[in-house]
């Protein structure tokens, strides 16, 4: 069992919290500690996944720095969820991808950037790359079709794989005690849960980013990234069915169903990705872990450069230039593919595991006693 | 030297619920105001950082609040806790108020959790705050800059100079240099006394220095005396406080509600001569929850630790400290360095004279001593399951009830009868008048809150005349 600083402080933190209580109306963390006396490692690691960072009780909080109790939960849980991310990642050798997370994924990035340039480059003339194509098979003019899938599939194959074998580790490991198991009925309660974000709403109100003041901004523009990127992920789905079962060849015309649903899509995610860092740009450091900012960061910037170059492309698919941004495209959605398990993108996996956890475990009225005077 | 922040129709001395309540108030009523707060900005809000709710009058279930609480059950727990030593009128306008006020709070930022079901009888008659009162105060403080109230932190009022009944100026001072300021009316939020020792020994003597003081320490009381030593006529019992025991570890100030024990109910509690004092199973733990901080007070050393055994450790709630704990009585005496035979006679006896009867920590239970001086009326079982466990116990001191006299203006009234024409005060510095002993959950932000409230208005009212 793990007994690091973070964990150490985190006990800590959570038996201050227990014996006050007064936040217990911000989030699901409150409520899953009241049912709490003792803070095993377990615990601590479902609690951490559970927090969905939205600052309320930082700010709330009456031993909050500079208090002598220096309590600052959403700093500290976002430093063991890191933690956490490391030591359920599969397989363990590449647990130490989490360490400088920024830096391994910009290296992911330029890596597989290069890959796709050198493969398209070396394999195509010239003529074929920086000449305009247009109808039917045009994409695969320049990167074969059989390239795409098999290099698509492995990859992504494999990080579906790995958030799996991570998922398993955590559930194994945190849910070993629950009483219920975890039925249909919680499923479907944590994908509710998880589908609106509600624990990011501070108890209805909103949370906080810049300072005390609340606001829904970070949820909205959190709801912008993940369904755009639902929705240029079912884009796919429908192209791949075009092609199989009818036979429509990409690219397929502005009005079709696959180039709507990425457009959308493309917007959202640049829109969410754009204000998510401009959000941790201009944020209260406070509450935050800096040490975290580079995985957050790398993930935000990847998302928004598939995005932007996807849009780009649409736009451009036409003239000269597609060819060489259709090499780009799929490197940074390459790069995406094999991040995925390694980086912050998991957060969205142990996340909904401990949405699913709390879901079995509370009561519908939830809540214990409360401490009053 | 002059201020250089301009001249302010309303000034506010203190920066709690009163404070803000106050100063929005009479900002809202057209007056220019300015707060003045003690504390820095991150230790803002006095006492009020450490409140959680709001006693409120409601004739109806609303979102928060459960069945209904009517003015006259809220009068009659009032005259109860206090055993009447309340003002009637001033209370009744309190319990009218409270109504308003809760709508009020809400327009200005003031967010409730929803009333939760199956929980302390308290979600039928309190409001809680969500994320309690630092949460109610961030809130307040938004609108006051939002409305353009000035506040100064890190600014204490010394001196509010009255001349027949009126305020002339009022002293400021703030790192180290000294401001006065004329300005057209005051209110004084500015709390009490319970965070100034030395004060506290002019009625307890050195015993005051092993009081914890579980509030802010800025509620030093010098407006309160600079009051009083002019002539504003006390009100409420000056050697009175509310004092608990809460674990003795806890910081000298500021530790709030995590230091706070319930196991007393289940523990027999001894002394520094590992004597028991008093019936630790009189009654049920709310009801006695407040006579406990001057029972240990009372102890030589001010210092006294619930024991017990492993059978009790989860019938209260866990405090931020851990339990001592030992696998022997003798071992557990050693650690808290008491006498080990005089302990262990004491739990003889108690254990001796424990009478068969159902445990039940939810009433008042059959289980109770015989022949034991002092007896333990309920929950007595015997200690005898290791591991023993204890917790040390401190006086800790919540808030003082001496205050100034006000009138149903909140304008404050002088020894002579007189009303000082512009001079106001809300809060803990008069809930004196309304609350003279005892406590009522969710009071004090209430009585805070009218009369903060009417107290800005007010001011307001006398400045732009």
């Amino acid at each position: 069992m793990r007994a690091t600083d973070t964990v150490v402080e985190a006990r800590r933190v959570m038996e201050i919290c227990n014996a006050c209580r007064y936040c217990e109306g911000y989030c699901a963390v409150f409520p899953a500690m009241e049912l709490r006396r003792d803070f095993s490692n377990a615990d601590l690691s479902y609690l951490a996944n559970l927090c969905h960072d939205c600052r309320g009780c930082f700010y709330a909080c009456q031993y909050a720095p500079p208090h002598e109790f220096n309590l600052n939960l959403p700093r500290t849980f976002a430093q063991l969820r890191a933690e956490t991310y490391a030591e359920y990642a599969w397989p363990g050798p590449l647990a130490a991808l989490f360490r400088r997370n920024g830096v391994v994924v910009s290296l992911a990035v330029a890596f597989a950037l290069a890959a796709v340039l050198v493969l398209t480059a070396v394999l195509q003339t010239p003529s074929v790359i920086y000449s305009p194509h247009t109808g039917v098979g045009a994409f695969y003019a320049v990167i074969p079709l059989g390239a795409m899938i098999a290099v698509g599939l492995v990859t992504f194959g494999y990080a579906l794989l790995a958030l799996a074998v991570g998922y398993r580790q955590f559930w194994r490991d945190t849910a070993a005690d629950l009483k219920r198991p975890a039925g249909w009925r919680a499923w479907r309660r944590a994908l509710g849960d998880a589908a609106a974000l509600r624990n990011l709403t501070g108890g209805g109100f909103g949370c906080n980013d810049r300072d005390e003041s609340f606001s829904t901004i970070r949820r909205w523009l959190h709801h912008a990234m993940f369904y755009g990127f639902v929705s240029c992920f079912a884009a796919t789905c429908v192209a791949t069915v075009y092609h199989h079962v009818f036979g429509w060849m990409a690219p397929y015309p502005l009005f079709s169903v696959p180039v709507v649903l990425g457009l959308l899509g493309g917007i959202g995610l640049l829109i969410g990705t754009v204000g998510l860092l401009t959000l941790k740009i201009v944020r209260d450091p406070a509450p935050a872990a800096r040490e975290l900012l580079g995985a957050d960061m790398a993930l935000l910037v990847l998302l928004a450069l598939v995005a932007a170059t996807g849009l780009l492309l649409l736009a451009l698919r036409d003239s000269a230039a597609m060819g060489i941004l259709l090499a780009v495209h799929l490197g940074f959605v390459l790069a995406l593919f094999l991040i995925l398990p390694y980086g912050k993108f998991v957060h969205g996996i142990y996340r909904l595991g401990a949405l699913v956890h709390y879901a079995a475990e509370i009561a519908p009225e939830r809540i214990g006693a409360r401490a009053i005077e | 030297m002059t201020d250089r922040t301009g001249s302010y129709d309303v000034l506010v001395a203190g920066g709690g619920n009163a404070a803000l309540c106050a100063a929005i108030a009479a900002r809202k009523a057209g007056a220019s105001v300015l707060l003045v707060e003690h504390a820095p900005r991150a230790f803002r809000g006095g006492n009020s950082r450490h409140t959680r709710n709001f006693r409120v009058m409601h004739t109806a279930p609303t979102a928060t609040l459960t069945e209904a609480y009517a003015e006259d059950e809220y009068w009659d727990d009032l005259q109860r806790v206090t055993g009447g030593e309340t003002d009637e009128a001033l209370a009744r306008l309190t319990i009218h108020n409270s109504a308003p006020a809760l709508a009020w709070m809400d327009s200005h930022g003031v967010r409730f959790q929803p009333s939760l079901t199956g929980t302390l009888s308290l979600s039928r008659t309190n409001a809680f705050f969500l994320g309690g009162g630092k949460a109610l105060l961030n809130a307040y403080y938004r609108v006051a800059e939002r409305l353009g109230v000035v506040i100064r932190y890190d600014a204490e009022v010394r001196d509010v100079r009255l001349r027949d009944g009126v305020v002339e100026s009022v002293e400021i001072e703030s790192s180290g240099a000294t401001t006065s300021l004329h300005v057209k009316a005051v209110v004084v939020a500015a709390g009490g006394f319970q965070a100034n020792i030395e004060w506290l020994k002019q009625y307890w003597g050195a015993v005051a220095d092993n009081f914890l003081i579980r509030g802010t320490p800025y509620a030093k009381g010098r407006v309160l005396r600079n009051l009083l030593d002019q002539g504003a006529m006390p009100v409420g019992d000056p050697t009175q406080c509310h004092a608990v025991a809460i674990d003795a570890r806890a910081p000298k100030f500021d530790g709030g509600i995590v230091t706070r024990l319930d196991a007393i109910p289940f523990s027999i509690v001894v002394n520094r001569d590992a004597r028991r004092f008093y019936d630790e199973g009189e009654d049920l733990w709310p009801k006695r929850y407040a006579i406990w901080g001057r029972l240990i007070a009372q102890q030589p050393g001010q210092i006294a630790y619930a024991i017990t055994d492993a059978k009790a450790l989860t019938l209260f709630m866990p405090s931020m400290y851990p339990a001592i704990t030992a696998a022997t009585i003798d071992e557990l005496a050693g650690k808290l360095t008491l006498d080990g035979a005089a302990l262990a006679e004491t739990l003889r006896a108690y254990n001796a004279a424990v009478q068969p009867g159902r445990f039940n920590d939810k009433i008042l239970d059959d289980c109770r001593t015989e022949g034991l001086a002092p007896a333990k009326s309920h929950w007595a079982q015997r200690i005898d399951t290791p591991p023993y466990i204890a917790y040390p116990l401190r006086p800790g001191i919540t808030f003082t009830y001496l205050g100034v006299k006000v009138d149903d203006r909140a304008r404050v009234v002088m020894r002579n009868g007189a009303r000082a024409e512009n001079l106001f005060a809300a809060g803990e510095i008069m809930a004196g008048n309304i609350l003279g002993r005892g406590y009522l959950a969710g009071f004090g932000m209430t009585i805070g809150t009218v009369f903060g409230r009417i107290a800005g208005a007010e001011a307001a009212k006398h400045a732009r005349h």
